[in-house]
């Protein structure tokens, strides 16, 4: 456990899209990917709003893990099956085969062993969705270019050295990754600005210069 | 005055009329005898516990309560012998985290202890005496036992929720292992699989207390008319200190003088934190047995899940159909969060449906049983969603 040698982080304050009814429109693309009924871990689960739209709209087996205290106990508050733990470590303690999806929703960019961490929610899993803010988006790159700093978005809005993310990515190098370890993709989905999907049949350049959000949808090779 | 002014009233025996009036007891007979883990069955023996709210028709809204090392079954009602409220008053009741009103909550003093159920201050049967050191070692898994025993006695076949902090929490984990069907929730709040080198250290230091002191008579302090409430307010001193944090300690005392404003230069209790030990101490032994004390103890030092599943904690837990939800508290030296982890991870490993969470307070062990805003939203929230789950609303 490297719980004391870390900053805690905190729970994702970061602007996001939402819905008419007020659900998070990255949250509602993950939940649509998962079948009714499955065993699902979601891997940095936050108050638990994925899990309890999973609970409530899929009738999931759900469990959590969350690294922020006040994150996990809102979410048992909740009546949710969520533990205190970190993705970077915790993973390993869980038996291979034991969850029909792991998820790990905006999360990816915060762990510290981004692959690691990939490769052991495809063993804990037979399936796995990730979501992430694409760093390939046209905004991100018109700031670097013009204003020569690290970009602050209003999906990204924290400062180099508070956030929390550390690997950043894009829609691009996150394909390369999936390749580079074997990893099937069976979805993708890109979500632009306003939580709209791209449309599918567009090339994968197109996502990465327009895609805000990615969501991946894996499975192991076979 | 150099020695701690520790007084023995008339406690041992005040505690077991009073016990016996104000709690429920459940006798078994030759026909039914206590089978315990060191090979000797235990019989007659007696039950004492005390039941708050109502069983629902279909016997499904059952919550025992594991009482902790010098806990007893006055979970939510006042003691006996102390008039003090119930040890977790604030925890049950009407319109509390556990809902007398929609739960039936039962908690009954452990084997071995000295409210009313068998233990070393019985009288043994067989010689017309008390029991003292003849009584025989009993562990965690008796205690358990026992408890079965009287749920089967109230007709209830699974139990919604078993819930217990420290030594309580043992049982809460026993329960789980011992009987995975029967225990719907599983509720162990700052405690371990096994008591650790550390914890062992600090009981035997608590048992030596007691049985250095002269009028322990070899356990037969009863029958010789002396009573060993020296050590044992010793022992309780000790211990005490175990279940507090260095920063509590400190919030509540510092270096404060008790009722002066200079040091006597003696040995009196010059410090607030000495004066404050003193008293727990002797208010302990006016309710405490001491041979009780060194057999809960010892019930303690003895339990390690793992070691008859190879070594390896999942084990314990395969598929086991019961939810967890784990507690512990950042200041809590003695039941550490690791011991908790551990817990988890175990879980994790065989597949159980656990929730964990860990409590930012400075108050040490004992947090469990004080005023944590955070422990009852998550008590409330997990009993909550256990209850939709059960099909209890």
């Amino acid at each position: 456990m490297n719980m004391q040698t870390r900053p805690q982080r905190e729970l994702a304050t970061a602007h996001v899209v939402r819905n008419a009814s007020g659900a998070r429109v990255d949250l509602l693309v993950v939940a649509q990917m998962v079948e009714p009924g499955a065993k699902v871990l979601d891997v940095g689960c936050g108050d638990g709003e994925l899990l309890k739209i999973l609970t409530e709209t899929k009738g999931v087996d759900g469990r959590g893990i969350e690294i922020s205290r006040e994150g996990v106990n809102l979410c048992v508050a909740k009546g949710l099956a969520v533990i205190q733990g970190d993705a970077d470590t915790d993973l390993a303690d869980y038996p291979d085969d034991a969850f029909d999806y792991v998820i790990l929703s905006q999360t990816l960019q915060a762990t510290w062993q981004p692959r690691v961490v990939l490769e052991h929610m495809l063993r804990i899993g037979e399936r796995a969705i990730v979501s992430f803010p694409n760093f390939g988006h046209w905004k991100i790159r018109l700031k670097l270019l013009f204003f020569g700093r690290m970009p602050r978005t209003s999906n990204l809005p924290d400062t180099w050295y508070d956030t929390q993310n550390i690997h950043f990515c894009t829609i691009r190098d996150f394909r390369d990754l999936c390749n580079e370890i074997g990893v099937k993709m069976e979805a993708a989905v890109a979500l632009n600005a306003w939580g709209g999907k791209l449309r599918i049949n567009v090339p994968w350049w197109f996502w990465n210069l327009f895609g805000e959000q990615a969501v991946f949808l894996l499975s192991r090779k076979r | 005055m150099a020695e701690a002014d520790l007084k023995s009233t008339q406690g041992a025996r005040v505690r077991e009329a009073e016990s016996a009036r104000e709690s429920l007891v459940v006798r078994f007979g030759p026909e039914c005898p206590l089978k315990l883990d060191s090979g000797i069955s235990l019989s007659p023996f007696q039950i004492a516990y005390k039941t708050y709210g109502r069983l629902n028709a279909d016997r499904s809204n059952a919550i025992l309560i594991c009482h902790a090392l010098t806990g007893d079954q006055h979970v939510a009602s006042v003691h006996p012998v102390t008039k003090k409220n119930g040890w977790w008053e604030t925890m049950v009741g009407p319109g509390k985290p556990i809902d007398t009103e929609r739960y039936f909550v039962i908690c009954s003093n452990v084997v071995a202890g000295c409210m009313g159920s068998s233990g070393p201050s019985s009288i043994d049967p067989a010689t017309g005496q008390p029991y003292g050191l003849t009584f025989p070692v009993i562990t965690i898994r008796d205690m358990v036992r026992a408890q079965a025993m009287l749920i089967d006695h109230l007709g209830i076949d699974t139990l919604f929720a078993v819930a217990g902090g420290s030594m309580g929490g043992m049982q809460v984990l026993q329960w789980a292992q011992s009987f995975p069907e029967r225990v719907f929730a599983a509720l162990p709040i700052a405690c371990a699989t096994r008591h650790s080198a550390q914890n062992i250290a600090f009981h035997e230091v608590g048992r030596q207390a007691v049985m250095a002191d002269p009028e322990w008579r070899h356990g037969r302090y009863t029958v010789e008319g002396t009573s060993p409430h020296r050590g044992l307010a010793v022992a309780r001193m000790g211990a005490h200190i175990t279940y507090m944090s260095d920063a509590a300690l400190h919030r509540k005392f510092g270096r404060r003088f008790q009722d002066r404003t200079n040091p006597t230069f003696s040995f009196d209790a010059d410090f607030e934190v000495e004066s404050y030990l003193r008293h727990q101490g002797s208010s302990f032994v006016e309710r405490f047995d001491a041979n009780s004390y060194l057999y809960l103890t010892r019930a303690m030092d003895y339990f390690d899940l793992a070691a008859e599943h190879d070594g390896v904690l999942a084990n314990a837990f395969r598929n086991s159909p019961t939810r967890f939800c784990v507690v512990s508290f950042t200041s809590d030296w003695l039941f550490p969060t690791s011991e908790s982890r551990a817990i988890v991870h175990a879980l994790n490993a065989a597949g159980a449906r656990v929730s964990f969470a860990e409590i930012v307070t400075d108050k040490g062990h004992d947090a469990f049983l004080l005023d944590e805003p955070e422990l009852f939203a998550i008590i409330r929230g997990f009993l909550d969603g256990a209850a939709r789950a059960r099909g209890l609303v």
